[in-house]
C-alpha cells in the first residue's frame, strides 16, 4: 500500500496537467487573440487625403502634416505625469482623464491622448518620447486650405467620435473623417485606403520582424483627387459680393448641371476648423445662432420664391392651353377675386400679355392664368395635382439629388395638403384659395438651389441635369448616371420661347432695366418675397427678401443662377445687382460697371438684420 | 567496468537525454537573436547551456566511474560537505536579487542548494538503512527530519522558499520506509484546510468545518465514537485555518500574498502581480494543437514571459510545440518517474531503495511544482524544470542525483 503513493501521485499529476493543458491550448480559444494583441503591433499608414481642385484646376485644398500623441494604456509604464503634461501642453488632470478614457475605450488599442500637434511641437516632443513607454506619435495629414472661400462647400475633417467608431468599424480612435460638404460627401473617395503593417514586437515594444512575413499587411492607397465643378474665381467673387448680407447664390451651367458657384452668407474661414483649435472654433460657430455660419443657406434655407415663380406659372398655363400668347389682361393695380379679396399689383403699363406680363411682373396677369389652369379641371384637387406635377418636373419640392450632404425638400403643395388645411370634405376649397401660388407667395417654398435649377431648366427650354458639384475623380470625368441622365420637364419646348422673351425684356424695359450687362443678352426675373419672423413670440413682418433668377447668354446659355438676399427689399435692389455682376464676371472675367460693384460692396444689411434683435419697434421696407 | 556500463538503465538515460536536448532547443528559442550567430557563443544563454551540457557529460562519466560503494560509505561526509557549502554562502556567497544562493566564479556561478538534494538523499538513505533505526519510532523520525531540516533551514535563510519546498519531497521515501500515515494524512488535510481558507477566508471556512465535523460524528456508527478525538480535530482544524488566515494577512510579504491571490483568481492585475502567469498562460494557450513552430512563437520571440529560459521554459514548449509538445513532455516525465519507481522497488539493498525513492520524489516535486506554476495551478515558486530549464548547477545536480542511482542499480544487477 505504501508503495502505491508515488504511482498515485504521478498518475494523478499527469492526468491533471493534461486536462489543464487541453483546456488552455485546445478548448479555450481566447488566448490566440490575446496573444496577437500582445505580440503583434499594427502600424497604420495613413495615406494622403485626396486634393480638391476647382473646375479649372486651381488647388483649393491640400494637406499638411500633423502629429497625434497616442497611447496604449496597457503598455504605459509609470512616468513623470507633470513632465509629460507640460510637454503636451495639457494640464496633469487632463492627461490623467485622457488616459482613463483610453483605458475605458480599450486597454490594448491605441487612443489619442492629444491630437494634431504642429510640426514644431512634434520636433520638441520626438526627442523625449522614448522616455514614455506606451506612448507613441502617429503622423496624419491635416487639411491645408489654399483659398479663403467655399468653406461650406468643402466642409472640414475632424477626429471621429466614439459613436462613429462603434457604428463604422473602419474607423479607429484618432482617425480623421470628412464632415459636411464635399469632405463628408466624398469621404470614401478622398480618404483612400489605410494601409497596415503587422510587426512582431518584443516586451520592450521594439519591432522584431514582420509578422508571418507580412501575410496580413495591406498597402495604403492614396486618396483620390477631386475636381469640383466650382469656378473658384466666381465663387470668391460671389462671397465677396455677399459680404454683409445673408442669403445664397447658386449658379449652374445649364448644359451640364454643374454647380459653378454655391455661396452661402455669412460663411466662415476654413482655417478655423483645422488642427487643435478646431473643436473650440467649431463650438463658437455652432452656437452662433444669429449668423448661423455653418448653415448652408443655398441648400437648406427655404424661401417663398416670389415673382420668379411667375415664369413657371406662365409655362404651365401655356402647356395647359388656358391662355393665348396674344391675349390681353387688364391690370388695375391688382386683381379682385372671390368675395372682395384682392391681390395688389404695382404700377406698370396695362394691358399685358404673356411676354409683357413677365417683363412687368404683373400679379394680376399670373393670378388669372393660374386660376384658369386650376379651374380647367372638374375639381380644384385635380387641378392642383396637375399643376404640381408640372412644377415637380422642374425639381421643386424635392431634394434634387445633388451630391452634398445637406438639403431641404422645400414645399410644393398637393391636393392632400389643401384638403387637410381646409378640412375637406367638411369644407370645400377652390382655386382662389391657392391663388398666391401664382406669384410665388403662397404655400410654395424653395431653396436657392432649387430655383437655380428651375432657371437652368428654363434656359435649356425644358430639361436639366441634376445639379452636382463633382466633375472629375482622379482626372476622369464622372460617369454617375444620376448626373448624366437628362431630366425632362413636362413643358413642351415651344412654350419656353415667349417666357424667355419676357425674361429678356425684364432687362429691356422691365423691372431690371438698369442691370443690363453690356454686350450680353441676359434673361432674368426679379422677385420680392414677403417674410415673417417670430420676435418675442409674435409674428412680425420683416423687410422683403430680394430675389433674382437669371441666365445668360439668352441663346446657348452658359450660366443660370438664383440669388437670395434676405431682407434686401425688392428684387433688383440687391439680388438683381449681384446676379448681373456675377454674370458679367463669369462671362467677361472683368467688371466694367465699377459703380454697380462698388454699390454692392459698400452696402451692408447688418442694420436690417439687427432690427428684430433691437428690442424696439422698427420699420420695414425702407 | 564495461559490464556495468551495459547494465545501466538505458531507458532512463534516453529519456534524460531527450529532455536535455529538447530543453536546449527551447532555451535556444527563448534567447536567440539571429540564426547567424554561433550556438557556441558563450555570451549567449543557449551557448552557455551547451557548455553546461558538455561539462555535464564529463561529470556523468566521473560519477559512473566511481565505485558504487563509495556513495554509501561517504554519504555522511558528502552530507557534511554539503552543509558546509551552504554555510559558506553566508560568508563567500554572492547576493543576487536579494538571495544569497550563489558562489561566483567570474561569469559563472554555482548554486550549492542544487547539489544538497543529492547529499540529503544519500544521508537519508544511509540513516534509514542502518539496522537500529525504525521510522515508526519517534526518535528515528526526529533524526530523519533533522537530516532534512538542517539544509532546509539554511536554504530558507538565503532566502529561497522555492528550493526549500523541494525538501518536502523526502516525505515520500520516509513514508515508504514506515513513517506513520499520520504525517501524510494530516499533511494532506492541512493542505486542504490551507487552500480552502485561502479561497474562502476563515469566517466562511469555520462554520462549514464545524458543520462537517458534526455530520461526520453523527453518521459514524461503526464504533462508539470518541468525542474527545472529534473535539481535538475541531480545535486543530480551526486553529490551523485561523493561523493561515493570520499568516496570509500579517506575516507573508505583500509579493508572496499576491502570488496566492493570483492563483485563486482574487487579483487580476495583469500588469502587476499576475503578469508572469498571465503571459505564460497566453503563450501556452495560443499554441493550439501543434504550436506555432520552433522559433516562431510570438510570445516567446517577443520575450513577453519573464524568466522563460529558466522557470517558465515550459511555456515555450506550449507556444511553439502546442498540446503535442506539452503532452509529450508531461508523458516523458511521467515515464521517467515511473521507471525510477520501478528501479527503486527492485533494489535489494535498503540504501539503494531509499536513495532511488529520494531521486524519483525530488524529480516528481520539481516536475509538479514547476509545471503547475506555469499553467496556473500553483502559486509562483522559483524552481526549475529538471533537465529542461537553463542553469548549470541545476543540470549537474540532477544528473548527479540520477546517475548515482543508475550506478547503484547497475551494480546490483552485476551482483545478481
Amino acid at each position: 500500500m505504501r508503495k502505491l503513493l508515488p504511482i498515485i501521485l504521478v498518475s494523478f499529476t499527469a492526468f491533471l496537467f493534461l486536462i489543464r493543458l487541453f483546456y488552455l491550448q485546445i478548448l479555450d480559444d481566447s488566448f490566440d487573440e490575446v496573444s496577437t494583441n500582445i505580440s503583434v503591433r499594427k502600424v497604420y499608414d495613413y495615406p494622403q487625403r485626396g486634393y480638391i481642385y476647382d473646375r479649372n484646376g486651381e488647388l483649393l485644398v491640400g494637406n499638411q502634416p500633423a502629429y497625434d500623441v497616442m497611447a496604449v494604456p496597457l503598455e504605459v509604464k509609470e512616468f513623470d505625469t507633470l513632465e509629460l503634461a507640460s510637454l503636451l501642453k495639457l494640464s496633469p488632470e487632463r492627461l490623467k482623464t485622457q488616459l482613463e478614457k483610453a483605458w475605458r475605450y480599450s486597454p490594448r488599442l491605441a487612443s489619442v491622448i492629444t491630437p494634431q500637434l504642429t510640426k514644431k511641437e512634434y520636433a520638441v516632443l520626438q526627442e523625449r518620447m522614448h522616455k514614455y513607454q506606451g506612448f507613441y506619435i502617429q503622423k496624419r495629414a491635416l487639411r491645408d486650405y489654399n483659398v479663403q472661400h467655399s468653406a461650406n462647400i468643402l466642409g472640414y475633417i475632424a477626429e471621429v467620435g466614439d459613436r462613429e467608431i462603434a457604428q463604422n468599424p473602419y474607423y479607429k480612435s484618432g482617425d480623421l473623417r470628412g464632415k459636411q460638404g464635399v469632405e463628408e460627401q466624398y469621404e470614401e473617395v478622398l480618404r483612400g485606403k489605410r494601409g497596415v503593417k503587422h510587426f512582431l514586437r518584443d516586451i520592450h515594444n521594439k519591432n522584431i520582424k514582420p509578422f508571418k512575413e507580412g501575410k496580413f499587411d495591406t498597402v495604403s492607397k492614396k486618396g483620390s483627387d477631386l475636381h469640383l465643378t466650382i469656378d473658384a474665381q466666381l465663387q470668391a467673387y460671389g462671397e465677396k459680393l455677399m459680404k454683409g448680407k445673408r442669403g445664397g447664390i447658386v449658379a449652374i451651367e445649364p448644359s451640364t448641371g454643374e454647380i459653378l458657384t454655391l455661396v452661402t452668407a455669412p460663411s466662415y474661414d476654413s482655417d478655423l476648423l483645422v488642427g487643435r483649435k478646431r473643436s473650440r472654433n467649431f463650438t463658437k460657430l455652432y452656437y452662433d445662432t444669429i449668423q448661423k455660419p455653418l448653415y448652408n443657406r443655398a441648400l437648406q434655407a427655404i424661401y417663398a420664391p416670389g415673382s420668379p415663380f411667375k415664369a413657371l406659372t406662365g409655362l404651365v398655363a401655356l402647356q395647359e392651353e388656358v391662355v393665348g400668347l396674344e391675349e390681353n389682361f387688364k391690370c388695375n393695380g391688382g386683381y379682385t377675386y372671390g368675395r372682395g379679396q384682392r391681390m395688389g399689383c404695382h404700377h406698370h403699363p396695362s394691358p399685358v400679355q404673356m411676354v409683357t406680363g413677365i417683363a412687368h411682373s404683373c400679379n394680376s396677369y399670373f393670378a388669372q392664368v393660374y386660376r384658369r389652369t386650376i379651374e380647367k379641371y372638374d375639381t380644384p384637387q385635380e387641378g392642383i395635382d396637375v399643376w404640381r406635377g408640372h412644377m415637380a418636373s422642374f425639381g421643386l419640392g424635392d431634394y434634387l439629388g445633388y451630391d452634398l450632404p445637406v438639403g431641404r425638400a422645400g414645399l410644393l403643395p398637393d391636393s392632400d395638403y389643401y384638403n387637410r388645411a381646409y378640412r375637406y370634405p367638411t369644407y370645400n376649397w377652390y382655386a382662389s384659395a391657392t391663388l398666391s401660388n401664382a406669384i410665388g407667395q403662397g404655400e410654395v417654398l424653395t431653396t436657392p438651389i432649387q430655383l437655380a435649377n428651375a432657371t437652368a431648366a428654363i434656359a435649356n427650354k425644358g430639361w436639366y441635369y441634376k445639379p452636382h458639384i463633382i466633375k472629375e475623380i482622379d482626372g476622369s470625368a464622372i460617369k454617375d448616371e444620376k448626373y448624366t441622365t437628362k431630366q425632362v420637364t413636362t413643358i413642351d419646348k415651344e412654350h419656353f420661347d415667349p417666357i424667355i422673351e419676357g425674361m429678356h425684356d425684364v432687362f429691356n424695359y422691365g423691372t431690371a432695366s438698369f442691370l443690363r450687362v453690356p454686350g450680353i443678352e441676359v434673361a432674368g426675373k426679379t422677385g420680392t418675397s414677403e417674410n415673417y419672423a417670430k420676435v418675442d413670440g409674435e409674428r412680425v413682418q420683416l423687410t422683403d427678401h430680394s430675389i433674382f433668377v437669371a441666365f445668360a447668354p439668352k441663346e446657348n446659355p452658359k450660366i443660370a443662377l438664383a440669388v437670395f438676399v434676405e431682407n434686401g427689399y425688392w428684387g433688383s435692389r440687391y439680388a438683381g445687382r449681384i446676379s448681373s455682376l456675377m454674370i458679367e464676371k463669369y462671362l467677361k472675367d472683368e467688371i466694367e460697371r465699377k459703380d454697380l460693384e462698388r454699390w454692392i460692396l459698400d452696402h451692408s444689411l447688418e442694420d436690417e438684420y439687427a432690427k428684430p434683435y433691437s428690442g424696439e419697434p422698427f420699420k420695414i421696407n425702407q | 567496468m564495461p559490464k556495468t556500463l551495459l547494465q545501466l538503465d538505458w531507458l532512463t538515460i534516453l529519456i534524460v537525454a531527450i529532455l536535455i536536448g529538447f530543453g536546449w532547443g527551447n532555451i535556444y528559442s527563448t534567447t536567440f537573436v539571429s540564426p547567424e550567430e554561433s550556438i557556441l557563443d558563450l555570451s549567449k544563454i543557449y551557448g552557455r547551456q551547451l557548455l553546461f551540457i558538455g561539462l555535464g557529460v564529463i561529470i556523468a562519466i566521473v560519477v559512473l566511474a566511481l565505485e558504487s560503494k563509495f556513495f554509501e560509505r561517504f554519504a555522511s561526509i558528502i552530507y557534511i560537505l554539503s552543509i558546509l557549502s551552504l554555510l559558506g554562502l553566508f560568508i563567500f556567497g554572492k547576493t543576487i536579487a536579494g538571495q544569497t544562493a550563489w558562489y561566483s566564479f567570474g561569469a559563472f556561478g554555482l548554486q550549492p542548494a542544487e547539489f544538497a538534494k543529492t547529499a540529503v538523499a544519500l544521508a537519508l538513505a544511509k540513516y534509514i538503512s542502518e539496522l537500529d533505526n525504525d521510522l515508526s519510532k519517534f526518535t528515528s523520525q526526529l533524526k530523519a527530519f533533522a537530516i532534512i531540516g538542517v539544509p532546509l533551514a539554511l536554504i530558507m535563510l538565503q532566502p529561497d522558499a522555492g528550493s526549500a519546498l523541494i525538501y518536502l519531497s523526502f516525505l515520500i521515501p520516509l513514508y515508504r520506509e514506515g513513517l506513520p500515515h499520520f504525517y501524510i494524512t494530516n499533511g494532506l488535510l492541512a493542505a486542504a484546510i490551507f487552500i480552502l481558507t485561502l479561497k474562502f477566508g476563515f469566517t466562511l471556512f469555520a462554520p462549514v468545518f464545524v458543520f462537517l465535523m458534526i455530520i461526520i460524528y453523527l453518521f459514524n456508527r461503526t464504533k462508539k465514537p470518541r468525542l474527545w478525538l472529534y473535539f481535538l480535530a475541531l480545535v486543530f482544524g480551526l486553529g490551523f485555518s485561523y493561523s493561515v488566515n493570520f499568516i496570509l494577512n500579517s506575516v507573508l510579504l505583500p509579493h508572496q500574498k499576491d502570488r496566492f491571490d493570483v492563483l485563486i483568481g482574487e487579483t487580476n492585475d495583469i500588469k502587476g502581480s499576475a503578469f508572469n502567469l498571465y503571459q505564460s498562460e497566453v503563450a501556452i494557450g495560443s499554441g493550439g494543437w501543434t504550436g506555432k513552430g520552433w522559433l516562431k512563437g510570438s510570445q516567446t520571440q517577443g520575450r513577453f514571459v519573464p524568466e522563460q529560459h529558466t522557470d517558465y521554459i515550459f511555456s515555450t514548449v506550449g507556444e511553439e510545440w502546442g498540446f503535442l509538445g506539452t503532452s509529450i513532455v508531461v508523458i516523458l516525465f511521467t515515464i521517467l518517474i515511473l521507471r525510477l519507481f520501478h528501479l527503486a522497488e527492485r533494489q535489494k539493498s535498503q540504501f539503494n531503495r531509499v536513495y532511488g525513492y529520494c531521486v524519483l520524489s525530488v524529480i516528481f516535486v520539481h516536475f509538479f511544482v514547476n509545471i503547475a506554476m506555469v499553467i496556473g495551478l500553483f502559486p509562483t515558486v522559483g524552481i526549475p524544470l529538471p533537465f529542461f530549464s537553463y542553469g548549470g548547477s541545476g543540470l549537474w545536480g540532477f544528473l548527479i542525483l540520477v546517475l548515482i542511482f543508475l550506478k547503484l542499480d547497475a551494480k546490483r544487477k552485476s551482483l545478481d
